[in-house]
């Protein structure tokens, strides 16, 4: 139920809808919850959970988890 | 490159090992640790505990028996697939359905309000379930406006209260919390609990992002601090998704909730405020509710579900991590996916589902 699953904006489609590309499935897909709707999203990697987005996924997150990593391993 | 990196943390985690008792509370947590064998690769004295994380199986029988009820008098009950099979006191959404009643399955709110909007002679409920994750998506469809025809059933629950109970009722050391959950409320919810002495990280939902999540739980224990620590930081952050609060709090209020296989819990659930109780289905459907609990309480004071294979099943305990399926008489032999007995073993985050899934007959 909590799952959510990684899509990437490829349209917009109207003030709070866009199209997702999921696993090369295209969806329509609400963004009310990120604050609606606006061409700046396209092409940017949203979590998408029962039709809707609930956040966008950080572009930095290689680097921070890799960080997290050599932490917990430093201590080993 | 990564399963070098994974077999760096297992090391890690077993070279470092004490007893531990680390809990999840996320139903997709435990499909990933069973999907990998996770238990079977780390260290038998780090137990994982699986905790009330799905959310259809900590729906309260009620609530599902009001669903059934209302389906019985005609009106159309919709909800996700999960919670169509739970079982209620006598029968689950599915039995109902194949009596002929009308209970369809949807993906989304948005397809609900859509059966409202396409059927203006019908009267539909959304059976709303599910955690922190899923509630603003009702709260946003709420305010764009639904029709008449249009009520929810709202049984949502909100997981740091839980999590606070467990504490207290439950012998663990630390928590792996929930990711998606987390993508709402952000981490600082989860501070009270940490500053009561319990490690708790953030964490994702590859095979890898647990064994950090573990790995960063033993780090804190080993180092003596406890604090609230992100292991899932491309999806989550400290304050969290304000704009889904911000609407999910315009539409519900918290209210004391019942959770199946714990009881009452403090402010750990959802209901519609005064101003959306036109689509509220409690107050909708007064007169269904009232007789439903009127004939309740004639009856026996039965309000568990507790009849016939019920009366076996240990549900309740393997929700707060007291007892594990394979303790339970019915796993495996009189209840399985095919025919679930009790509610964890029906959704796919259920921990029997997931145990039958993916140890059953392997001779785990």
């Amino acid at each position: 139920m909590c799952i959510a699953i990684p899509g990437k904006i490829t349209s917009i489609l109207n003030e709070n809808t866009a199209t997702v590309d999921i696993g090369g499935i295209k969806r329509k897909v609400n963004l009310d919850l990120i604050g609606g709707a606006d061409s700046s999203l396209i092409g940017k990697h949203a979590l998408v959970h029962v039709g809707y987005a609930i956040s966008l996924i950080s572009d930095e997150e290689s680097e921070e988890i890799l960080k997290l990593l050599r932490d917990v391993m430093d201590l080993s | 490159m990564m399963e070098n990196i994974e077999q760096k943390l297992i090391s890690r985690i077993n070279e470092n090992a004490t007893p531990l008792r680390i809990m999840h509370v996320c139903g997709t947590h435990e499909r990933t640790i069973s999907k990998y064998a996770i238990r079977d690769i780390i260290s038998e004295d780090v137990q994982l505990l699986s905790g009330p994380g799905c959310p259809v199986c900590v729906t309260p029988v009620e609530d599902i028996d009001f669903a059934i009820e209302l389906a019985r008098s005609g009106k159309v009950i919709t909800s996700f697939g999960d919670m169509m099979r739970v079982p209620g006191t006598t029968e689950s959404l599915f039995d109902a359905r194949s009596d002929g009643y009308d209970i369809r399955m949807v993906y989304s709110i948005d397809d609900a309000i859509k059966i409202a909007k396409d059927n203006p002679t019908l009267e539909i409920v959304f059976f709303g379930i599910g955690f922190e994750t899923t509630a603003p998506s009702n709260a946003a469809a709420l305010l764009r406006g639904v029709p008449e025809n249009f009520s929810i059933l709202t049984s949502h629950k909100l997981m740091p209260p839980a999590m606070e109970i467990l504490t207290r009722d439950t012998n663990l050391d630390g928590f792996l919390a929930p990711g998606h959950v987390s993508t709402i409320i952000g981490t600082e919810p989860y501070d009270p609990i940490s500053e009561k002495g319990f490690p708790i990280v953030v964490t994702g939902f590859e095979a890898l992002d647990v064994l950090l999540g573990i790995a960063m739980v033993q780090n804190q224990l080993e180092t003596g601090r406890s604090c609230v620590e992100n292991a899932y930081p491309r999806c989550v952050n400290v304050e969290g998704n304000l704009k889904a609060r911000e609407l999910l709090y315009e539409v519900f209020k918290k209210t004391d909730s019942k959770w199946r296989g714990i009881g009452m819990i403090e402010n750990s659930g959802l209901a519609l405020k005064k101003e959306f109780e036109q689509f509220d289905a409690v107050n909708v459907h007064a007169d269904i509710y009232k007789r439903l609990h009127e004939k309740k309480a004639s009856e026996s004071d039965n309000v568990d579900g507790k009849n016939g294979l019920y009366e076996e099943c240990i549900c309740a305990e393997i929700l707060t991590a007291r007892a594990q399926p394979s303790q339970c008489p019915l796993f495996g032999r009189r209840c399985s996916p095919e025919a679930p007995v009790g509610p964890c073993m029906v959704s796919l985050e259920g921990t029997c589902y997931n145990w039958y899934k993916y140890r059953h007959n392997k001779g785990i």
